[in-house]
């Protein structure tokens, strides 16, 4: 049974979507999917200042069995990308939602963003995975 | 049967297991219309008494010329011991080390391979080696692509300097995928790359620069002029070098004034303890800064411990490679020339450093008494000015090819011709000498050609 | 097994060499031309040891190995058979040995003989029209097929078709290799008899299809029993068949690709045609086509002219080549290797190849049933190779194939196998080979059947194995966080 945090939103990538007070949202990927991973050897996070479309691979999470591309799930720009995961990546696998955070962007205003569901919906999502 | 142990005996209690009463019976899956009725084209089997007959006759036939042609293979002594514990069944006949606990002593020799290279190169850091030394300048573009984030030109400068067919080996390999593999002319004088003809790309979104040392006409190139400039412009740095070479010659990763060298060092590792055996199989060697090691691709083995804490080598960085991330891969390489990099790795071994240094300062003394002696002939002169190491270009005064035929005839190859390559440098010929030529062996070559040209000229 | 060994530097002394091995010195003066902003200042580090020290080191470290030599190597899809001693004296006599690639063809007859008879050879057991054989591995030529199905698209015009269909069950290889291409890869199921899905087939062929890429016997150890079906498909939408020839061995002699439908194939040489796997290479992946893909193929390769001369066609006699893949011609030892081995084959032993093949691996899947295990295709006839799947032990046992796989190295045996088609959840992909006697089979059938009791009665045993190699299982997420990838002097 992984952990999903009621208050924020999630793509069907596994990626999880969290709005902060001053309008930029911070993004990562679901206990799910870090458990899917195992542990992390290698995080690679974009620069602050890089435009991302919607849907554009923006960062990179690498175990030893598996690398995966993470999805931006807006359109923005990087305000911040995680500085600690380069020494740290098990700090994803910790703590997914907290520390391990990837990435901040700022949103482009009225730019479309990725389908994303509730916690219950991802819920379900992960039910018929089989997860 | 060949190589198939079994007696009629066990094929009948293994059909019994099996519950079946013929091994045909075993291919009734397979559509009937699809069998194959019978192989005529292919000729009834051989033992080995007599394959062995028929491959000596065909050896005898091909004999031993007196080679002087160099041009991307190069003759070098091998030790005895090396390709004697090469072929060791436990090397020989070992599987790529997926299982690392029943792969240590593979693992090892990688690990002490990666060792040697990097250092040889003057980088940080090696992977267990790529098919030849033309796909490596191609996975190097590719990896430069990936590195280099500052340029999005997928265009590649690879000076006419550069071996021809490693070219065209990129542009097959990679062309593909979008990248441009663009000229640059060479000074005719020195036969090295102009830095007049790159100043027409400065400004220009270029992803690498291939600087091949020594280049393919032997000839030494500028190399810190010529990496200061690919770095004032964003340009990463490809090196492609001989390894013998760098027993003598300061290594890429020494390149350039500003302390950065080369960006990605790769290069034909067969003058490294591989026979020339009709060009291949070679081994390709790469090398980098650790900043890049993700972008690199093929096989990469790191040292660990075990459960015991004991130390243990295992592959790594597997997560790059095709078997992990399927279309998303560095290449879909899925191989290294683990036994050549065996052999390699036993020569610099028994060879160490003074051996190399030696062999190449050999090869350098033998190549300029080669050159000496053959322009001392009339009618022979070099191409270029300029120090040169191991192999140079010569000039005749007439058709090559007549001259060449006649020298084999004699037993001698006297060296590459180069019209069809580079006709713009007349009637050329690259000629190589190693250390394993001997002041005989080219006194028995100028004496040959001095008879080559004369029945030349009689015809 | 032995105790393991020290890295070679660790027994380097300063000064210490193979000084019989050095040339002559030479005097400084020969060197002198080399521009000072040129030289090598600091020598490499190289180990410094004696000719004895050197071959004790590497003969230690060869006696760490697993090899087909020395162990049984059930690999499914490696085909890890014995590797005739023959092949390796032959191929290396030293006239072979000492010939340069670029000598001229009137000192390369013999050399060129043998690689034109090998050409012709492939051809026929596969069914193909024409094969080159400058691939230097299964990946190269994989690379080289699909590169050739774009470039005879291209050259009808037809700009369209960058479609690569894919079925999940593919070696990794095979998208990897698409995208190399410059395609996109549409990955098909398989049903669970292991046979494609036609309607999924049907769905995703259009005028986008470049072609498909099909092992045969399928990575699932079955054999594709609609074959013709699935070519009629392809080939009506306008696309290409490609074969990986991965799995040439169940069906050497007995079945060619060619007559399946296939276009285009690569082979393995190091897997059906027995070259040594060298610790990871040198492998060679030749590549056969039908007539209208042969203006397409690699160069260089050889043809033959009036009088049995032999010599290289080239980009000039093929200018719609995809062209140079090798900076030679490939990897000729290895071609050599390959042609001796065909040639003591025969006609008749192909066929015998894939009898035995399939005989020995119908076998051992008999025996492994009756021991309990569970096939991950039990109504099918195993081709060369087979599937047991280890999800019930896992679920039951908490013991993973994994652990049955590093276990039987303990028991003096390779692991299968393990983890690959991705599709059947902890499988063991098994394959013996024809060159395995009963008697290998049954001691290995033994070593299973041990190991089951023991994750039955001793669990800790199997998921801690192996116990008696060099090293037990290693620390991977280490190996992969904490680079050590070159020793370094400590002071």
């Amino acid at each position: 049974m992984s952990n999903v945090p009621p208050d924020l939103r999630y793509t069907k990538t596994h990626e999880w979507v969290r709005t902060l007070q001053d309008g930029t949202v911070e993004i990562g990927i679901t206990d799910h999917a870090q458990h899917a991973l195992g542990d992390l050897v290698f995080v690679e996070v974009p620069e602050s200042g890089r435009t991302v479309a919607l849907g554009e691979p923006c960062a990179v999470v690498e175990s030893v069995k598996a690398a995966s591309d993470v999805y931006s799930p807006v359109a923005g720009v990087v305000a911040a990308g995680n500085p600690a995961l380069a020494a740290e990546p098990e700090a994803l696998n910790n703590d997914p939602y907290g520390k391990g955070w990837l990435m901040r962007l700022q949103p482009t205003k009225g730019a479309a963003t990725a389908e994303l569901m509730s916690a219950a919906d991802y819920q379900k999502l992960l039910q018929t995975e089989g997860a | 049967m060949a190589f198939i142990p079994h007696t009629s005996a066990d094929v009948e209690s293994m059909l019994a297991t099996i519950g079946v009463s013929s091994i045909e019976q075993l291919f009734d899956e397979i559509p009937a219309s699809l069998r194959v009725k019978s192989l005529d084209g292919v000729p009834v089997a051989l033992n080995e008494m007599q394959i062995g007959r028929l491959m000596s006759e065909r050896a005898r036939a091909d004999g031993h010329p007196l080679c002087f042609i160099g041009a991307g293979a190069y003759e070098h002594h091998i030790p005895a011991a090396v390709w004697a514990v090469t072929t060791r069944g436990e090397f020989y006949s070992a599987y790529t080390p997926y299982q690392a606990e029943a792969s240590q002593g593979t693992l090892q020799l990688i690990y002490e391979y990666q060792t040697m290279m990097a250092s040889l190169t003057g980088m940080e850091v090696s992977n267990a080696s790529l098919y030849d030394g033309a796909s490596a300048v191609a996975e190097a573009s590719l990896m430069a692509v990936r590195a280099n984030r500052k340029s999005k030109s997928l265009r590649i400068l690879v000076p006419r300097t550069v071996n021809p067919q490693y070219r065209r080996v990129a542009v097959a390999t990679a062309g593909n995928q979008g990248l441009r593999f663009e000229d640059v002319p060479f000074a005719t004088d020195g036969g090295v790359i102009s830095l007049d003809a790159l100043k027409k790309f400065e400004g220009e979104d270029i992803t690498a620069l291939v600087i091949q040392q020594p280049n393919f006409f032997g000839q030494l190139e500028d190399v810190d002029a010529l990496t200061d400039w690919a770095h004032a412009h964003g340009i990463f740095v490809i090196a492609s070098v001989n390894p013998t070479s760098l027993a003598l010659l300061k290594p890429p990763g020494e390149w350039g004034t500003t302390g950065k060298g080369a960006d990605i060092v790769v290069g034909e590792g067969q003058p490294l303890g591989v026979p020339l055996s009709s060009g291949g199989p070679y081994f390709g060697f790469m090398t980098t800064r650790m900043e890049y090691v993700r972008q690199m691709p093929g096989r990469i083995v790191g040292r660990t411990v075990d459960l015991s804490g004991r130390e243990g080598f295992t592959l790594t960085l597997q997560a790059r490679e095709q078997h992990i991330r399927r279309a998303k891969a560095t290449s879909n390489i899925c191989t290294n020339q683990g036994l050549l990099v065996t052999a390699a790795t036993i020569y610099m071994s028994v060879m160490g450093p003074v051996g190399l240094e030696r062999t190449a300062a050999a090869s350098h003394a033998r190549a300029q008494e080669l050159v000496s002696a053959l322009t001392a002939v009339k009618g022979v002169r070099r191409a270029f000015a300029g120090p040169f190491f191991h192999e140079a270009v010569v000039l005749f005064d007439r058709p090559v090819a007549p001259i060449l035929a006649s020298l084999a005839s004699r037993g001698i190859l006297g060296g590459l011709d180069l019209s069809e390559l580079y006709p713009e440098l007349g009637y050329a010929v690259l000629v190589c000498a190693t250390e394993t030529k001997t002041t005989s062996d080219i006194q028995s070559y100028v004496t040959a050609l001095g008879e080559a040209s004369a029945a030349v000229r009689a015809a | 097994m032995r105790a393991q060994e020290k890295v070679i530097f660790e027994y380097s002394h300063p000064g210490r060499g193979a000084t019989d091995q050095w040339p002559q010195e030479v005097p400084p003066s020969a060197t002198a031309d080399l521009p000072q902003h040129l030289k090598r200042g600091k020598r490499p580090l190289l180990p410094e040891v004696s000719e004895l020290e050197a071959v004790r080191h590497f003969t230690r470290l060869s006696q760490l190995n697993f090899s087909i030599d020395t162990h049984f190597y059930p690999l499914g899809s490696c085909t890890m058979k014995y590797n005739p001693k023959a092949c390796n004296q032959y191929a290396m006599l030293p006239e072979f040995l000492g010939r340069h690639p670029l000598a001229p063809e009137t000192h390369g007859q013999g050399f060129l003989a043998c690689m034109y008879e090998l050409q012709e050879m492939l051809k026929e057991v596969t069914g193909m029209q024409a094969v080159a054989l400058s691939p230097m591995a299964g990946a190269h030529g994989e690379f080289a097929g699909v590169a050739m199905i774009r470039a005879y698209h291209r050259s009808r015009g037809d700009l369209a078709r960058n479609e690569i269909i894919v079925p999940e069950a593919a070696h990794g290889t095979n998208p990897a290799t698409a995208t190399m291409c410059g395609c996109v890869v549409r990955e098909i199921p398989v049903n669970e008899e292991g046979d494609i899905e036609l309607d999924a087939l049907k769905a995703v062929v259009g005028p986008n299809t470049a072609g498909i890429m099909l092992t045969n016997p399928s990575t699932l150890g079955v054999f594709e029993r609609r074959i013709e079906e699935v070519a009629r498909i392809v080939h009506s939408a306008g696309g290409l068949l490609y074969y990986d020839g991965a799995n040439l061995n169940a069906i050497l002699g007995k079945v060619r690709p060619g007559d399946m439908g296939f276009d285009v194939i690569h082979m393995n040489l190091h897997k059906t045609f027995s070259t040594p796997h060298g610790g990871g290479g040198p492998g060679a992946g030749a590549v056969g086509v039908s007539a209208r893909l042969r203006p397409f193929l690699p160069t260089p390769i050889v043809g033959v002219e009036e009088g049995n001369r032999y010599r290289w066609l080239t980009e000039k006699d093929l200018p719609q080549s995809i062209g140079r893949l090798s900076g030679f011609m490939g990897n000729a030892g290895v071609l050599l290797r390959a042609y001796i081995y065909m040639r003591m084959l025969g006609r008749e032993g192909m066929s015998q190849v894939g009898e035995f093949a399939t005989l020995n691996a119908n076998y051992l899947l008999t025996r492994l049933k009756q021991a309990g295990f569970d096939a991950a295709y039990p109504s099918r006839r195993a081709s060369h190779e087979f599937i047991v799947t280890l999800k019930r032990q896992a679920r039951e046992l908490d013991v993973t194939t994994m652990d049955f796989a590093k276990r039987l190295l303990d028991h003096g045996f390779h692991a299968p196998t393990t983890y690959f088609p991705l599709l059947v959840p902890e499988c063991l992909l098994i394959e013996p080979t024809e060159t395995e006697s009963k008697d290998v089979l049954d001691q290995f059938v033994t070593a299973m059947t041990q190991i089951l009791a023991e994750a039955q009665q001793e669990p800790e045993r199997v998921t801690s194995a192996p116990h008696t190699m060099p090293v037990r299982r290693l620390d991977d997420v280490r190996a992969a966080k904490q680079l050590d990838l070159r020793w370094k002097p400590t002071a």
